[in-house]
């Protein structure tokens, strides 16, 4: 339903634009051209996402993230410290992290799900961890950005993964900052 | 170094599911297709969404818009230009795909917009899509600060992305 809120409210914002800049033709002549520059998009992103699904299918046959979840424990206890008392749910939240760092998106969300009743403690409100654990999830921290690598590429680009130090530093200090903020508002926010 | 990442990592992921005696290509076979599926999935949404953004830009609305707002995108250091990007990034993640790389094709896929809005779309996330589905799931009405602090962390990676596109290259 947003969607549809959004492609007519562009159309709309368009139309009364175009009439003000007397854009007219160049509208009408936008919307073929705009079509085309859609397939044109996704056929050059294509191989490039499938690709990088087929690697990722991998990435969790060969026990890539069961290997990561090790190496975060530490961390994760600190961040979410009912980890340390529930096992299933440390299960779950490293699995949805790890998962979302080598951008296994299908993989991610139905731990995170899990993770998330877990923390929510059958409460109705939102527990200080579980904003934690979406707050993480919205900073998206990941590997390798593969969508983009697409879009760049279909647009030209020679070196489409030379922005990953520029990604990774971002998503980190994004989250970073998240966290932080969400740990500040944790103190002084009111339960429900 | 960097350029030796993804090419290791696929190497990687191939020996280590062969290591365990199980069908590396035909594993991977199946993700392509998955990932095909996705594309097919995916392709109607950026056919829509590029003609809606390139009538936005063709009516010359982006342009003016983005002046009007470029004050206020100024003050965090963010290129004006991005402005659209940045506004719809947390709503839809297909839209934001299709205003990125119209970005891109507007002022070229290396030039300084072009690679802010791809490290802004690397770094950030569909964040009240996110939301939804997680507190959809876990049946919480109270969302608290989440939507604050998740929204500060998209405005920390918006800047951030910014001044790394610019020291970075």
């Amino acid at each position: 339903m947003v969607m549809s809120w959004i492609f007519t409210g562009i159309l709309g914002i368009s139309i009364v634009f175009a009439c003000v800049t007397g854009q007219g033709s160049a509208l009408a002549a936008a919307i073929p051209k705009g079509a085309q520059n859609g397939i044109t998009l996704a056929i050059s992103m294509a191989g490039a996402i499938s690709l990088w699904s087929g690697v990722g299918k991998l990435m969790e046959h060969a026990g890539f993230t069961a290997f990561l979840s090790r190496l975060l424990r530490p961390v994760l206890h600190r961040v979410f410290p009912s980890t340390k008392t529930d096992i299933t749910a440390a299960g779950y939240l490293s699995a949805n992290i790890c998962a979302n760092f080598l951008g296994l998106g299908n993989a991610a969300t139905p731990m995170g799900i899990q993770a998330a009743r877990r923390l929510a403690k059958g409460k109705d409100y939102a527990t200080n961890e579980l904003c934690r654990l979406i707050v993480l999830n919205t900073a998206s921290i990941q590997l390798i950005p593969a969508t983009v690598a697409a879009v760049r590429v279909s647009q030209g680009c020679q070196t489409p993964f030379d922005i990953l130090p520029a990604v990774w530093i971002t998503s980190f200090c994004s989250a970073g900052l998240g966290l932080t903020a969400a740990w500040i508002m944790g103190k002084v926010w009111h339960n429900g | 170094m960097v350029d030796y990442i993804v090419p290791c990592l696929l190497f990687a992921a191939a020996a280590a599911t062969l290591r365990k005696k199980e069908n590396a290509y035909d594993l991977m076979l199946s993700g392509a297709a998955d990932g095909l599926k996705l594309m097919v999935r995916l392709l109607p949404c950026l056919i829509l969404l590029l003609t809606a953004v390139g009538m936005l830009r063709a009516s010359g609305a982006i342009e003016i818009l983005s002046n009007w707002l470029s004050p206020f995108f100024s003050l965090f250091g963010i290129p004006p230009e991005t402005a659209m990007l940045v506004l719809i990034r947390p709503i839809s993640g297909s839209a934001a795909l299709a205003v990125g790389a119209d970005l891109m094709a507007q002022y070229g896929v290396d030039s300084l917009i072009g690679r802010t809005a791809a490290i802004m779309l690397g770094s950030t996330e569909t964040t009240f899509y996110t939301i939804s589905v997680y507190f959809g799931a876990a049946g919480i009405q109270k969302t608290r600060y989440t939507l604050p602090a998740a929204l500060i962390a998209d405005l920390t990676g918006f800047i951030v992305a910014s001044i790394t596109a610019k020291w970075l290259f």
